[in-house]
């Protein structure tokens, strides 16, 4: 409750008043400062009267209609074509320029071998034992080449990355460079100068796919040993809900620790359910509601910034000021909510196991039934689900889980149990508890996009104190990562013969 | 009340002389004590020092023997009849206290205020 203060001429009043106080107070302050107003700008005085004809006025909205579109919209509906049409280009060309080299670096030592017969099928030298044994180990080592390099680079994408995998950039050109050269000196010194002896052009070819074997393993070593070791400690916070989980990941680019993390994003948030945001929303608008600004001295004294920046200070002044019981309707509420939706738990738990015991898997020795009796998982489930609905949707309309489940989705999921013996809790444990993402339909979590927002370049590794945000469509992920420490230990040896006790001992003798 | 290793102890004492009363079959003297060189003296909630593995007064019958003759709870007994209690293990010095054939037992006992008693009244007659 604010104290009427003594007013001086010429003070400033901005005042925030409540509203639903006693309006005598209010109209008070009001009359008393107009008249100084009025005083002290008396030729300007049309300025704060109100226009009488105002009613008479009319407006016109000109300019773009709803169907027409601005310059922005142009340029933003191009580049989201661009964007689509330009991430499968990227793909489909990177997996061609990746089919091309493999078959470029396959038939790099078979054409080395089999060209001196092409060329000069004259002067063929007979292959002897040792020279065979080479064209053998050729052989396999090829076969072994391409089953490893099918395993490690021909595998689905699981992901569209921003911006290309620079490892993988770097090990093609180094194979690239490697079998341009080898090429080179094959046209130099033999095809050049057509060197007879067919031993030496086997240890060459052999000598290529040892070294081709060496690069892959350089890859398996780049592309996948190199990020197991655990270096950093990534913090994940989902930004509306405050969701936080704590992961450990080795040494990545930003964007690959960014994959990492939405993969485990799937699997360990639990669904986010915008429907429990709305009570925390709506009271943050009852805290400012209550207040309304006036400002007493008229408009036109002071800049506009000004005035806003005095309103909000004197909002934040007035709400400290203000007895605030939102507290206490919080805790009554949150209690409230609490018993009901423990009540209605109860209910469901009930009629659900009620509902398992109508129906009874049939024995094979049983004699059997009618036709009509004998039912299939799904027509089992559609006849026991009516006795449990409606316990099971409100209960779900209490916990705010309703939009998460369909009824075509708990049919399949109670026919999905009753096949494979599952017990009434077990059936349960899906709608009592959010799980993860990945447990809910397609619709929920199939094609994401996901907007990677980082101030780093996202190819440059993750460093102590890196922070990148992951934006999906409703909410953001916010990812902060901590070096994990250096670990010293040291060592203590404790001697077995060295565990030895005494009893202690206080007794109390009375005489 | 701390000694040192290899001096002599030296306390101020209280002689208090016990009269045992017939209970049935037993002499009783209306106290309990706690404490002995086998025990473990850092739970003596009655000693200063809390290696001080002496005989304590740990607890006393109200209107017994003991309570009539002066004792009080906390004290810390040097000697039974004659015989030493600062070093003795607790089943000695039940032993000492408890003979069938002694009808009194004359204690010198120790306490902190005797010491404070003394230092006072040394103070207010400095000629003394």
């Amino acid at each position: 409750m604010l104290s009427p203060t003594v007013m001086e001429e010429g003070d400033e009043v901005l005042q925030v008043l409540e509203v639903g106080e006693a309006v005598e107070e209010v109209k008070e302050v009001i009359i008393s400062t107009i008249e100084e107003e009025i005083r002290r700008s008396s030729p300007l005085n049309s300025k704060t009267s109100q226009d009488d004809n105002w009613g008479e006025t009319t407006t016109a909205v000109t300019g773009t209609s709803e169907h027409s579109l601005s310059q922005e919209d142009i340029v933003r509906i191009t580049k989201d074509l661009e964007d689509s049409v330009g991430l499968d280009c990227r793909r489909y060309v990177t997996r061609s320029i990746a089919v091309i080299l493999g078959l470029l670096v396959f038939f790099t030592p078979l054409a080395f071998l089999v060209l001196p017969h092409i060329l000069w099928p004259d002067k063929q030298q007979r292959c002897e034992t040792a020279c065979e044994g080479l064209v053998i180990s050729v052989a396999f080592k090829l076969l072994i080449l391409l089953l490893a390099v099918w395993a490690l680079f021909f595998r689905p994408a699981r992901a569209g990355l921003p911006r290309v995998f620079v490892f993988r950039i770097l090990l093609a050109v180094l194979v690239l460079l490697f079998v341009t050269s080898y090429w080179l000196f094959y046209s130099v010194r033999i095809l050049h100068s057509q060197d007879p002896d067919y031993k030496d052009i086997v240890q060459y070819a052999v000598s290529l796919v040892d070294a081709l074997l060496f690069i892959h393993y350089l890859a398996v070593v780049l592309l996948e040993l190199r990020q197991l070791q655990p270096c950093y400690s990534v913090c994940v916070t989902r930004a509306t809900d405050g969701e936080t989980r704590h992961y450990n990941l080795g040494q990545l680019s930003i964007q690959r620790a960014a994959l990492a993390v939405i993969e485990h994003y799937y699997c360990d948030f639990p669904i986010h359910n915008p429907a429990l945001l709305s009570a925390s929303k709506s009271r943050a608008a009852k805290h400012l509601a209550g207040l309304k600004v006036y400002n007493v001295d008229g408009p036109g004294n002071n800049a506009s910034a000004g005035i806003a920046q005095s309103q909000s200070r004197a909002m934040i002044a007035a709400a400290a000021r203000r007895r605030d019981t939102s507290h206490n309707e919080l805790y009554y509420e949150e209690a409230e909510h609490e018993r009901r939706v423990r009540k209605r738990r109860a209910r469901l738990v009930v009629a659900v196991e009620e509902a398992f015991t109508h129906i009874k898997r049939m024995q094979e020795e049983e004699p059997k039934k009618a036709p009509g009796d004998v039912m299939d998982p799904r027509e089992a489930a559609q006849a026991i689900f009516p006795s449990m609905a409606r316990a099971l949707q409100k209960y779900l309309r209490t916990t705010k889980q309703q939009h998460c489940h369909s009824m075509e989705s708990i049919q399949q999921h109670l026919a999905f149990c009753i096949t494979n013996k599952l017990t009434p809790k077990a059936f349960l444990e899906g709608y009592l508890t959010p799980g993860p993402t990945l447990q809910y339909g397609k619709d929920h979590w199939l094609g994401r996009r996901w907007t990677l927002i980082s101030e780093a370049s996202v190819t440059s590794g993750l460093k102590d104190g890196s922070v990148f945000l992951l934006k999906c469509v409703d909410f953001c992920l916010v990812v902060t990562s901590r070096k994990i420490p250096y670990v010293q230990m040291s060592e203590e040896y404790i001697d077995p013969k060295s565990h030895k006790f005494v009893l202690r001992l206080q007794s109390e003798t009375s005489v | 009340m701390s000694f040192v290793p290899g001096q002599p102890v030296t306390a101020v004492v209280q002689r208090i002389e016990i009269q045992k009363l017939r209970e049935g079959e037993n002499l009783i003297l209306g106290f309990s004590i706690g404490g002995g060189i086998d025990q473990d003296p850092g739970q003596n909630p009655f000693s200063e020092d809390k290696s001080d593995k002496g005989i304590y007064v740990t607890r006393i019958t109200p209107g017994g023997p003991a309570e009539v003759a002066g004792l009080r709870i906390g004290d810390k007994i040097m000697q039974v009849n004659g015989w030493d209690m600062t070093m003795v293990t607790h089943d000695q010095a039940r032993k000492k206290l408890t003979k069938k054939r002694e009808d009194v037992v004359r204690l010198l006992i120790t306490r902190k205020s005797l010491e404070e008693a003394v230092k006072h009244s040394k103070g207010s007659h400095p000629r003394q």
